[in-house]
């Protein structure tokens, strides 16, 4: 092998296939770009460089997140995980991109895994960039009794490999001095054969593989037909990284652990679907019982009601007349500056912040990898794939964002179906809270019949699209990563973040909507409007009057409607239907929009429209039998 | 590739078993097999075959769930109890 090596040098210095001679570079303001599979540690070796110096976007046309931060006189770029470099979904695209724009590679792996790891860092050596591998969960890796031979994988690699243990901060000094270190792995000779001509056309060693191995995007850019000889390429990549893995590794363990007892737990049905249960109790215990009625009763009802509005109510009344139109506006029944500032900060913020943390817990346990896998064949006759499960309970949090990640479906007729579960019959975050808030008066038995009124809803919607539907529903194959203990550092964060942009996206919406309701009361269409749907709303459904407004107040956000309820006086059984309808009630402005920007504005109106139809009809047909 | 009286459809195994690999669906699914080192030849172990026919396979600490409509595409060799 050693011979090899030199050999791969030498043919290096007269080729030059790297990028920089190419592509000039502004020295000044040099890329680090950390990669990796997903839950290898980036993203703490990421917080280790850049600290709380941090710029979070979307990548333009997706929700991939962009991470960017700074290190002395570096930007430092956090990716998606991905396992391999090419265009197969929106991460892969976004982390292609930040690769092909890289100077220095930090491709951080998992040392229990490095079968799966290793073929990615071979695709960036083979891509010709400068890389530095950290060698990460060296714990885990010592627990596991797993030997590997670190010098000797750096032999073989081409490239410097640090052992590191990311989470107790162990090997991070070594930080700094990696940069330096970044260098151009050893190529496997084969490549050269496939480069040599590709590289005339395109310019770059990075970009050559890649189309070589038929990416489409790129080779687009390049004005080339995509490549045909990904499959010889990669299963040459994989047999040399079996290879090393061989000559490099000795695993010797025979003691199972707790985690692997619990991770076939997670995906047999018959212990899985009680742990299902139980951790969506626990959710509930926190998000719907503590959250929502504990915390937002406190901030809600003392702070926002009792101290806040009373003393913004005097304030703005000292400036503009009690009773002119503009104080009704400003601080009246649906104020701007009251309604919109209790909702916002003392009923939704509480509830989001909770949901997150609840969702963030599931996501870095590994758990929500092995429900989609148990769930895999009952989704599949609704005609989706295990993987739908996270747009589905993503939805809980908010179906605007949830809307968007149906995108990592992979089929169009996937995306339509969970897009229009979600849009009909997913109550979010911040919904579901007051529902959860309702339902605690409303007794056990309005909750049943909610529940399965819901339920029987989304089995039916999902089997009418699985039928009529053309096509066919892509099949699973997912990588499940091990189950670990949740950082709470990294828990925080990626609640922060959300909760972030959650609040921003809702603000804009909540005013805009105090501000339509205050308007629609001051020009009468408010009354005008409850008397139009008054046979709906109090023959059909039974329901007083004022849920008119409830369901005006739904068209603009959900949650808005459902806070809308909030305040009526309604017996048990008023309330279940009351929240069957307002859970099945057109989905709010932003989701439409949304929605109507992912599958086109036909679809989306068709949904919308529906939405319509079903909730009245199924709140109306449950009302008249209940009440 | 060649086929021997143990071939069989991924969905037909059972848990425990131990496999090689036949063959697998071509496309970028194939590409996605690759990566995560499931391709022809290679020898893994059925870790779970769930009700309705989804299979986790394990492949050193690795595990790859595969749904049941794809588990019937892919060929596999079963293997005596320690892997041949």
């Amino acid at each position: 092998m050693n011979g090899n090596k030199s050999e791969n040098i030498n043919h290096f210095e007269k080729h030059k296939h790297s990028e920089l001679s190419f592509l000039e570079r502004d020295l000044t303001k040099r890329k680090i770009v950390l990669v990796g599979n997903p839950n290898v540690g980036k993203s703490l070796i990421f917080n280790e460089l850049s600290g709380m110096n941090v710029e979070v976007s979307n990548y333009p046309g997706t929700t991939v997140e962009i991470i960017k931060g700074r290190y002395n006189n570096y930007e430092v770029y956090d990716t998606p995980g991905v396992y391999g470099v090419s265009s197969f979904n929106d991460e892969e695209r976004v982390a292609r991109d930040e690769i092909l724009e890289a100077d220095i590679i930090f491709n951080v792996i998992d040392g229990t895994h490095l079968e799966r790891d290793l073929f990615l860092t071979q695709q960036l050596i083979d891509m010709g960039k400068k890389i530095v591998v950290f060698l990460n969960f060296m714990d885990d890796v010592r627990k596991h009794v797993i030997e590997i031979d670190i010098e000797k994988l750096s032999q073989f690699m081409g490239v410097e490999v640090i052992p590191i243990i990311a989470v107790k901060k162990v090997g991070i000094e070594k930080l700094a001095d990696a940069i330096t270190k970044a260098r151009e792995g050893a190529q496997r000779d084969d490549m050269h054969k496939y480069l040599h001509s590709m590289l005339k056309m395109v310019g770059t060693q990075a970009e050559a593989l890649l189309i070589l191995e038929g990416d489409e995007y790129i080779a687009k850019r390049h004005g080339v037909p995509p490549g045909t000889t990904r499959d010889e390429i990669y299963i040459g990549r994989r047999n040399r990284v079996n290879y090393i893995v061989n000559q490099v590794m000795r695993d010797t363990s025979v003691k199972i652990r707790f985690s692997e007892f619990f991770s076939r737990w997670a995906i047999r049905p018959i212990t899985g679907i009680p742990i299902l249960i139980i951790a969506l109790y626990l959710a509930y215990l926190f998000v719907g019982k503590f959250v929502a009625q504990d915390v937002v009763n406190l901030t809600e009802k003392q702070i926002g009601k009792e101290i806040w509005e009373p003393w913004i109510r005097d304030v703005v009344s000292t400036i503009v007349p009690v009773t002119s139109w503009l104080n009704t506006i400003l601080v009246g029944e649906f104020g701007v500056i009251t309604m919109t500032t209790t909702y916002l900060l003392f009923l939704l913020l509480p509830l989001v912040v909770s949901f997150y943390i609840a969702l963030s817990l599931m996501e870095d346990s590994g758990y929500l990898p092995r429900l989609a896998t148990m769930v895999d064949y009952t989704l599949s006759k609704i005609g989706l794939n295990g993987r739908a499960v996270i747009p589905l309970i993503l939805g809980f949090g908010c179906i605007t964002s949830a809307t968007i990640t149906t995108r990592l479906l992979s089929s169009e007729r996937e995306k339509t179906i969970a897009t229009a579960l979600l849009q009909f019959v997913i109550p979010c975050s911040a919904q579901m809270a007051v529902i959860a808030a309702l339902m605690a008066g409303a007794g056990f038995g309005a909750m049943v019949i909610y529940v399965v009124t819901i339920f029987t809803v989304l089995i039916a919607i999902g089997t009418i699209l699985n039928k009529f539907l053309r096509g066919e529903s892509a099949p699973l194959l997912l990588d499940l990563p091990p189950m670990r203990v949740p950082r709470i550092t990294n828990i925080a964060r990626k609640t922060t973040l959300r909760t972030f942009h959650f609040m921003k996206e809702a603000a804009g919406w909540f005013f805009v909507g105090a501000l339509a309701i205050g308007i629609a009361q001051i020009t009468g269409f408010l009354e005008f409007a409850q008397h139009a749907l008054r046979p709906l709303t109090t023959h059909w459904l039974q329901l007083p009057p004022d849920t008119a407004t409830a369901f005006i107040m739904g068209v603009v956000r959900r949650d808005f409607g459902a806070a809308g309820l909030y305040q009526l006086q309604l017996a048990p059984m008023q309330i279940t239907v009351a929240l069957i309808t307002i859970t099945l009630f057109v989905p709010c402005i932003a989701s439409l929009m949304v929605m109507m920007k992912e599958r086109g504005i036909k679809e989306g109106v068709i949904i919308w429209i529906g939405t319509w139809i079903v909730a009245f009809l199924i709140g109306g047909l449950v009302s008249q039998i209940v009440i | 590739m060649e086929k021997s009286k143990n071939t069989i459809h991924l969905i037909d195994v059972k848990t425990g078993q131990h496999l090689k690999i036949v063959s697998t669906p071509h496309g970028i699914l194939k590409a996605q097999f690759v990566r995560l080192g499931i391709h022809e030849g290679e020898k893994v172990k059925c870790y779970e075959h769930l009700p309705g026919g989804t299979i986790v396979l394990q492949k050193n600490r690795q595990h790859i769930a595969v749904g049941h409509k794809l588990a019937k595409q892919i060929l596999v060799e079963v293997l005596d109890g320690k892997g041949r």
